[in-house]
């Protein structure tokens, strides 16, 4: 899939939905909880598919998951059990440092 | 990404929280989603290009940002401060707009040929119209227009700095942790609404998920009052703001619930800065540097670094208290001279800045970048072997005194140190031996008294500080310097002030 930049990717697995932030020029599946997210408002979405055990990280509200080599960064807007990922390797959690609010 | 993605994040995340307004009467973010969709439905009825909001900063302000942005037209929010016939300017620019203005500025629409809702009325309509046809979700590309804000011409003509949503989202991504607030955090915001602190405030604490309320007019004590009444946790203000709640006689100051005071938009005082960490030292203080073409802050010093200053004896770390933090992530700042080459660290030049969040056009004049993305801010500084940014003005404010060019920041830096300034400010004033001399204007403390002598004195320290070269040719004393709503001195208002007429270009 290539979506566009906001569109917002919801698990066929569990609950988790995540908003693409990057996505760059790669066209690739990304998964969660083993089987392939859906754009949310797209024709697909309320399909569900038995999860993968062995991707069962689970994700956290708020946080970025990113591979800068790909180009592809997601935001988690729910939380959910599985675990992002594209080719079966996990998505790693950008580490940002919180900066204090500024205005 | 656009904005309504951030506000469909938060209604979405956390739609029953309470993001705006007060804890009775306050709108949820799921409710600012539904009334915007409800606005977004009357611009697209009136076949409007622009929301333009002349009013005063409230509930309405946020509901016409993202009306605004989900309607896929910019938000233009004006200074209703300005004169008539700059006002008239402006609103000649947006004929085809949708326009929110207070009753007082019923005259101002009415020259323009515009119809206007007030506030009330506009979140009135916004809620009708989401019951009976809010607008449909429609694509809105991240590279038009989200608000155009008009910069506020104290050196030059107004320019219109156009900010896309790429800029703002960009902003919001890289220096705000979505759903980051707990739910009993509040923000007040005290700056007017044609800020870009207002829409950059508007965004990022909705994102967080922490409540804003506003501060129509600032007063120290409705400030204070505000503060307490609403437990506000996060505060944001102008420094002249900062320094007369410092300075205000028999103010009782106690905030037990602020957490977080970010100051910026103009120079802060030493003194004042140093007064507030001791008299409030459960607050984390946060100092921001940004511009309008930079959608908001692109520095920051943050709380640690803030206290580390004024505990050190180490000068370099104290010096950071005058200091405007480092670089935000995605931001990259070089302090270039006058040729367009980067100086080396500690080195005083012009800075740039490059990165997502900056825009890229001034509307109706084209690019405001070189051809390798940076921008010129034509603000003065160093940066640090740390790189820790140091502000000295800006560029149009250096004062040619014979050949050599001097910034005014740095005597108005050792003025503001004596403990009987409250304000100063330092000109260049037409001279025809000189081209210009060095004069300055000091406001003396509440209770104090500069006289004839006590002026001599403070010329005195200023050469001891800094040198011959650098010491006013005369120093006066004025109850108050002119300076715009949001604290930033007027310049050329103190030169007319000091300089026969005749002379004054």
């Amino acid at each position: 899939m290539k979506p566009r930049i906001g569109t917002t990717l919801a698990s066929t697995t569990d609950a988790t939905t995540a908003v693409v932030v990057r996505w760059g020029d790669a066209d690739v599946e990304v998964t969660c909880g083993g089987a392939p997210m859906v754009d949310a408002k797209g024709p697909e979405a309320g399909t569900t598919h038995p999860a993968d055990p062995d991707q069962q990280a689970g994700t956290r509200m708020g946080k970025r998951y990113a591979d800068p080599d790909l180009g592809i960064e997601l935001l988690c807007t729910k939380a959910g059990a599985g675990t992002l990922a594209v080719g079966g390797t996990p998505l790693p959690l950008k580490d940002a440092k919180p900066l204090p609010a500024s205005d | 990404m656009n904005l309504s993605v951030l506000l469909d994040m938060a209604a979405e995340g956390f739609g029953d929280r309470i993001v705006v307004g007060t804890r009775a009467e306050g709108l949820t973010a799921g409710r600012v989603r539904e009334l915007a969709a409800g606005g977004a439905s009357l611009v697209a009825g009136a076949g409007a290009d622009a929301v333009l909001y002349l009013a005063v900063n409230g509930p309405a302000f946020p509901v016409a940002l993202f009306t605004a942005a989900r309607a896929g037209v910019p938000l233009v929010p004006v200074n209703y401060r300005l004169g008539a016939a700059q006002l008239d300017h402006l609103l000649a620019q947006h004929p085809k707009a949708l326009v929110v203005a207070d009753a007082a500025q019923a005259a101002a629409a009415q020259r323009a040929g515009l119809g206007f809702r007030t506030p009330e009325e506009f979140l009135r309509d916004a809620a009708a119209a989401a019951e009976s046809a809010p607008a449909e979700e429609g694509f809105v590309d991240p590279d038009s227009a989200a608000v155009i804000i008009y910069t506020s011409g104290t050196t030059s003509a107004p320019k219109g700095v156009v900010l896309r949503h790429a800029n703002l989202v960009s902003y919001v991504l890289g220096t705000v942790e979505f759903a980051g607030a707990d739910e009993a955090e509040a923000a007040v915001m005290s700056v007017p609404p044609y800020h870009i602190a207002a829409v950059s405030n508007a965004l990022t604490n909705l994102y967080a998920g922490r409540r804003v309320l506003v501060l129509e007019s600032f007063t120290p004590a409705g400030w204070i009052e505000l503060v307490r009444r609403e437990e506000v946790t996060n505060a944001m203000v102008v420094p002249t703001m900062l320094a007369r709640i410092m300075d205000e006689p028999g103010l009782e100051r106690a905030v037990p619930s602020l957490r977080s005071l970010a100051y910026g938009g103009a120079a802060m005082p030493r003194r004042i800065v140093e007064q507030a960490l001791r008299e409030w030292p459960h607050v984390g203080f946060v100092n921001a540097y940004g511009l309008t073409e930079t959608s908001s802050t692109i520095t920051v010093l943050g709380p640690a670094e803030h206290r580390a200053a004024l505990d050190s004896t180490d000068e370099a770390v104290r010096a950071r208290l005058s200091s405007a933090g480092q670089a935000v992530p995605g931001i990259e700042i070089e302090v270039r001279d006058e040729d367009g080459a980067p100086v080396p660290a500690g080195m005083p030049g012009r800075i740039w800045v490059r990165g997502e969040q900056v825009s890229t056009e001034y509307a109706g004049r084209g690019s405001s970048l070189d051809g390798t993305g940076w921008f010129d801010t034509r603000d003065q500084g160093r940066l640090d072997a740390e790189g820790y940014l140091f502000i000295e003005g800006r560029i149009d404010d250096t004062i040619i005194r014979g050949a050599e060019n001097i910034a005014p920041a740095e005597i108005e830096d050792v003025l503001l140190a004596h403990p009987d300034v409250a304000d100063a400010v330092v000109v260049g004033v037409p001279d025809e031996e000189w081209g210009q001399r060095i004069e300055a204007v000091v406001v003396a403390r509440p209770g104090t008294d500069l006289d004839a002598a006590a002026l001599d004195g403070l010329r005195e320290t200023v050469r001891a500080t800094l040198r011959s070269s650098k010491t006013p040719d005369r120093i006066h004393a004025w109850p108050e310097i002119p300076r715009t709503p949001t604290g930033k001195l007027l310049r050329r208002d103190v030169v007319a002030g000091l300089a026969p007429a005749e002379q004054v270009r």
